[in-house]
């Protein structure tokens, strides 16, 4: 199995470089002096400096925020709890609707999604806003956390829940007290995701937003669609640090809960 | 042993702990448990045992009230338990998997239970360093599950069951997940900590010889149905069928037809060209009727020479022979074609065995040896 | 009665977030553009009743888009993209997958996380870095004039192979991720007895590899292809006004031209076109679950 030929060093090689030399190029040219993003002409930081002063930026920037945390929140609540009424829920009626309703966000293009919540917000005469881009986004974000959650909750012991019950928990309790804190990392990695695609996502908040709220992909794109600049270079460079430091440390926190408990379950046997 | 014979189900005045009154449970169109009827008595290990799907673990998440009958009544001491929910019953069970809280500790598991019960901290606190010392885990109190060994585990579930006092203790296969060797150990063990608590047991299981090693009685179940409950000794010896003699144990099954041969003896015509066999039954047989006779291998001589004033002899030919160490089962083919086990224990070493394969050999055996069974 | 506070709250909100906007979609669909708040017309009143209110909708929008070439050009070049990307991609993510899968077990984890890293990036970036590469002056013409392989830069950007570039950077791990699970849980011992029973490396890999990871190549196709049917950034950042997509020509549709009714009903159209696959989607992955209980 672990034969390492050739041809899977080769293929992984350029795979890897087609994936990350991209935006190693984009994070070189963040440092440049010169603004033309294609020509290098020294080392220097001044479009960082220059990023810190542009409201216009910081502006969206915030709001982004305020709508990830919140749509997040909201959509990791509603998640667990339809992910809950998936694998335990049983029968019931409107139960094949409600899972194609979970299921169908995930592969929408976005431009219907998007269309279709903004009529609805006109139609029923709500002032688009935070508010609207909130709810857009904790709509479709409660179907990718109901999906990582159930998946952990199929694997999970039902007989965890049943020991709860049988040593006198209320059906509250045995969540609470057992299920919750078992499933608890699947959950949070829920809340990662759904924050992610909120801070992500340009098309529906486009259609959904209105000129008091202006998030960050939308504002990156307008000032894209004009050409390549450094400024937009060094405000990529950015979240792509937060990113890689986010990943790195959520893995090596993994592999290092991971190694410990073999070390320990070694032990047991031996002991 | 100086104990009085502890055969509650023998006396009339006694009360039973657990009554299940004509109970049937239906999945759909499947019915797991037919039409039962049985007695469990406080203090019993009472054991189901059955093949995979024969409807024990349905019935035993009956008493821990995961599961309500379809029809039919369960009492535990007087009390019709169908309304009440599982966590206000003063039963508690034992998981096949264990089922502990993986994010807990050992002695957080253990009282788990009785904090919910709302018990004081210093009871608590009591009642689980007792659990441990009585399961001898007082050093793994602060682990967590996956710090400790299986056979650790296995015990803080049943620590963790006990924790309560329940009237009653099921455990759901509770020594599957060990090696053989842990399991025999753990076996005495468990009947151990059941005499020390008092409490009822019953064990699911579908290991014969763990069922016959702990349970006081033993109810052997098949299609929803109990076939029959006895203590260990008597399903063994006197099993009531065909299929109990065939789940327990080896055995040899025979089939002929009965004459009668004076007070609860009969012959039995079971080959051509063959002498009838002699068995004795307190079971009456009408001439002609057709009926298995069960013979334990044990039971059953082997020799060279023809013995002299057995009730049953037939001559045979080794056919293969099973070296188990301090046993050898010899399978022996007759003229007719039948196979008949024998057993013989192992007291020369193997250069001095006096028959080998393909030799001709004796088989004979009393006419008590058998158990004469209707078909 | 605790369930139901269970099932209730995501229910109806997936009910008035989800189904209705839907409802509302295909219904505006089939009215008619005007010159006012909201622009379109009927708009339902009780007073006039259902009845009028019905006999107004018509299918005019839609007669209008196939009269129109634009639109089945659209939707045609759509599926070409798509279509092709799907397979540009596959070609590229099962070697790496396959590479992945056979990397040793301390490998595995880095190169597990090299692949999610792009993944969890802002897809806007990512599509943003190759507006410097693939341009006139950009890099990769830099690159090929400097090694001499070309005299004058080649136009990438603003072109069809840009999308194509831009859709497999993008969807990348939407393909090695199902296959590699696939072709992790594939027992090694199979491809053994394959050559015990005289396949060569090649034929085993054919016969026995490839089938068996077949779950995982046509989830990753799907999870490609649907979304990149309706895709709108890639086009609009890379394909310029050449590039032809269906995404595009909605959102212009909509926030250009302000016609509501027709960007309705060219969603519809999008909706019964894409319903094919994510039906066949969802066996698949129906299919794969069951195999693995």
């Amino acid at each position: 199995m672990n034969k390492t030929s050739w041809f899977n060093v080769v293929s992984l090689t350029l795979g890897f470089a087609f994936l990350y030399i991209p935006m190693i190029i984009l994070i070189i040219f963040s440092f440049n002096e010169s603004k033309l993003v294609t020509v290098w002409a020294g080392f220097s930081t001044k479009w960082y400096g220059e990023l810190l002063h542009n409201e216009a930026f910081l502006n969206a920037a915030w709001v982004t925020i305020k709508v990830a945390v919140f749509s997040s929140t909201i959509a990791t609540v509603l998640g667990t709890m339809a992910a809950y009424v998936l694998v335990r829920g049983g029968r019931f009626m409107g139960r094949t609707l409600f899972s194609g309703m979970i299921y169908a966000p995930l592969v929408m293009p976005e431009v219907i999604t998007g269309l279709s919540l903004l009529l609805l917000f006109i139609g029923i005469g709500l002032d688009r806003g935070v508010l609207t881009i909130v709810l857009a986004h904790s709509t479709f974000s409660m179907c990718y956390v109901s999906v990582v959650v159930s998946s952990r909750l199929v694997t999970f012991d039902r007989s965890l829940e049943e020991a709860a019950l049988d040593l006198g928990c209320s059906a509250a309790q045995a969540f609470r007290l057992v299920t919750l804190p078992i499933i608890a990392p699947a959950v949070i990695s829920g809340w990662l995701l759904a924050f992610t695609l909120s801070l992500d996502d340009l098309v529906i908040a486009s259609f959904t937003t209105g000129p008091s709220a202006t998030t960050l992909p939308i504002r990156i794109f307008s000032a894209v669609r004009l050409g390549v600049s450094p400024e937009i270079n060094a405000l990529s460079t950015i979240m792509i640090a937060i990113v890689t430091f986010g990943v790195i440390t959520a893995s090596l926190i993994t592999k290092h809960q991971m190694v410990r408990q073999k070390r320990e379950e070694q032990e047991a046997v031996r002991s | 042993m100086t104990t009085v014979e502890f055969e509650p189900w023998d006396d009339p005045q006694e009360k039973p702990l657990i009554h299940f009154q004509n109970v049937t449970k239906k999945f759909g169109e499947f019915t797991a448990i037919d039409n039962l009827t049985i007695d469990i008595y406080e203090r019993e290990f009472y054991a189901l045992l059955g093949p995979s799907g024969c409807g024990k673990t349905t019935l035993m998440r009956m008493l821990a009230g995961f599961e309500t009958p379809t029809t039919g009544k369960i009492l535990l001491a007087g009390q019709d338990i169908a309304p009440v929910p599982p966590n206000k019953r003063a039963t508690n069970m034992m998981f096949q998997s264990y089922a502990l809280f993986p994010h807990l500790s050992i002695w957080e598991n253990i009282a788990f239970g009785l904090k919910r019960e709302g018990m004081a901290k210093p009871d608590i606190n009591n009642r689980v360093d007792e659990m441990l010392r009585l399961t001898r885990l007082e050093q793994f109190a602060r682990r967590k599950p996956h710090q400790i060994s299986g056979g650790q585990r296995q015990r803080v579930a049943l620590a963790r069951s006990l924790a309560k006092a329940p009237k009653l203790l099921l455990l759901d296969e509770p020594l599957g997940a060990l090696d053989k060797k842990l399991r025999q150990e753990t076996q005495f063990e468990l009947m151990d900590i059941q005499e020390k608590t008092g409490t009822t047991f019953v064990i699911v299981t579908h290991d014969q010889e763990e069922a016959m090693t702990v349970a006081s009685r033993v109810a052997v179940m098949d299609h929803g149905k109990i076939i029959q409950v006895a203590t260990p000794d008597r399903i063994y010896e006197t099993p009531n069928s065909v299929y109990v003699a065939d789940f327990i144990g080896d055995v040899n099954i025979i089939e002929g037809t009965t004459s009668a041969a004076g007070e609860d003896s009969y012959s039995i015509d079971w080959a051509d060209g063959l002498a009838p066999l002699k068995a004795t039954s307190s079971v009456s047989f009408s001439d002609g009727q057709k009926c298995h006779l069960a013979i334990r291998p044990e039971k059953v001589a082997i020799s060279t020479d023809k013995p002299e004033g057995a009730a049953n002899t037939v001559q045979g030919r080794v056919l293969d022979i099973a070296y188990l160490g301090n046993i050898s089962t010899y399978h022996v083919e007759l003229p007719s074609g039948e196979v008949i086990k024998a057993q013989a224990a192992n007291t020369r070493r193997i250069s001095r065995r006096s028959y080998t394969w393909e030799d001709t050999v004796w088989l004979s055996w009393t006419a008590t040896a058998g158990v004469l069974l209707a078909s | 009665m605790r369930r139901f506070f269970l099932i209730a709250p995501p229910f109806a909100w997936l009910l008035l977030l989800f189904l209705v906007p839907f409802v509302i979609v295909v219904k505006i669909s089939l009215s008619d553009a005007a010159l006012a708040i909201p622009p379109y017309v009927p708009k339902f009143s009780w007073a006039e009743g259902i009845g009028t209110y019905f006999s107004q909708l018509d299918f005019e929008n839609f007669t209008f888009l196939t009269e129109d070439d634009l639109y089945w050009k659209a939707y045609l070049s759509s599926l070409k993209i798509a279509t092709v990307s799907t397979i540009l991609t596959l070609l590229v993510g099962y070697p790496m997958a396959y590479g992945m899968a056979r990397a040793s077990s301390e490998w595995r984890p880095t190169l597990m996380m090299l692949v999610i890293l792009p993944f969890w990036t802002s897809f806007l970036i990512r599509v943003y870095a190759w507006m410097g590469i693939l341009s006139n002056e950009g890099f990769l013409n830099q690159f090929l004039l400097w090694t001499g392989i070309i005299d004058t830069p080649l136009i990438i950007l603003n072109t069809n192979t840009a999308v194509y570039i831009g859709i497999v950077y993008t969807y990348l791990p939407f393909m090695i991720l199902p296959i590699y699970s696939a072709l992790e849980r594939l027992d090694g011992s199979l491809i053994e007895a394959a050559e015990d029973l005289g396949c060569s490396r090649l034929t085993a890999f054919w016969l026995v590899t490839i089938p068996l990871s077949k779950t995982g190549i046509i989830a990753g196709c799907f999870l490609v292809f649907i979304p990149t049917l309706g895709e709108f950034v890639i086009p609009s950042l890379l394909g310029g006004s050449n590039s032809l997509m269906i995404g595009k020509v909605l959102w212009e549709e909509f926030f250009s031209n302000r016609d509501w009714p027709v960007a309705s009903a060219v969603a519809v159209i999008l909706l019964l076109i894409l319903i094919i696959p994510i039906v066949l989607f969802q066996r698949n992955q129906q299919k794969q679950q069951e195999a693995e209980q």
